[in-house]
């Protein structure tokens, strides 16, 4: 079971007291864009296995989207953080790199 | 007006532990900058109690505060002075970005009383309630078994639950089943 942190409760709150919103940290892509950007946008994923940024919900808590950071193989988690961001903050690559030197 | 009647009109589930829906509460939910000094000032002025921290409920009686999230807050008073206290609220906060909203009609709120009731809850919710982490006083937002609810601890043999009135019979149902199921004995129980 996965038991990720809220960061704007600080609780650990269990994968059922959450949901997932997929992958994190995507660039949207809306009108004047070119078709294949759009499509991108709507539809191409990674899919890595290994280090993966994915975006959250407390669904069943305060209801905020955050990001978190964990390894798709393992279910390591590297750390949860602000929705309020374009990347990962250095504390948490300084985490990863810890973890799995050489990730990209 | 019609006569406001509670979602299970006070219905009681005696036991070790016993369950009872506490009847009407009036219940506001307040969005805005929790830091803000206007707002504080309001809330502590309608319930008489601190704004409460991170994950923290600061109750007394009917009234109340709990901390929901970053930006909310259920402010807890007397059924009959809900419509009043709403005022209150936007008349002290006129001017700055903020939501208040009595839902009292829209919740229900239970109240599980006894020795094990920290079992009770533990069984239902995916929260760990162990008394090293979680105190009189702590409150959190889950789910109980099926649907969203909120609880905290009054003191040592208390919890009061707030659900959605819509779930308000199975959450009740949900509590007495796991109050009647009785003690697992995972945690230490007060003598
Ligand atoms: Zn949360």
């Amino acid at each position: 079971m996965l038991t990720l942190r809220c960061p704007y409760c600080g609780v650990d709150a269990d994968e059922t007291d959450l949901h997932g919103e997929g992958q994190a940290h995507l660039k949207r892509e809306g009108p004047g864009s070119s078709d294949e950007d759009f499509e991108d946008y709507l539809f191409m994923r990674e899919n890595p296995k290994g280090v993966h940024f994915e975006r959250w919900r407390h669904a069943y808590g305060c209801g905020k989207y955050f990001h978190a950071a964990r390894c798709t193989s393992t279910l390591q988690v590297f750390g949860t953080y602000s929705a309020q961001t374009l990347e990962p903050p250095q504390d948490i690559k300084d985490k990863i790199s810890g973890a799995r030197p050489g990730w990209s | 007006m019609s006569e406001a009647i509670s979602a299970l009109n006070g219905k009681v589930a005696a036991g070790e532990v016993t369950v009872r829906e506490a009847g009407l509460r009036g219940m506001i939910i307040l969005r805005g900058d929790l830091s803000d000094k206007k707002l504080r000032k309001v809330c502590t002025a309608l319930t008489g109690v601190k704004v409460p921290e991170q994950g923290q409920a600061n109750c007394d009686g009917d009234k109340g505060l709990c901390w929901m999230s970053p930006d909310e807050l259920l402010v807890l008073v007397p059924y009959a002075e809900a419509t009043q206290a709403v005022t209150t609220i936007e008349a002290a906060l006129s001017g700055t970005h903020f939501l208040a909203e009595n839902v009292s009609d829209a919740r229900a709120v239970i109240f599980v009383e006894g020795r094990f009731c920290r079992e009770v809850i533990a069984k239902l919710a995916p929260v760990d309630l162990h008394p090293d982490t979680f105190q009189p006083g702590d409150f959190r937002r889950t789910r109980l078994g099926q649907v969203a609810a909120a609880f905290w601890m009054l003191d040592e043999d208390t919890f009061e639950v707030i659900c959605f009135r819509s779930v308000a019979a199975y959450t009740f149902d949900l509590l007495a089943a796991s109050a009647k199921a009785g003690a697992v004995g995972m945690f230490p129980t007060p003598e």
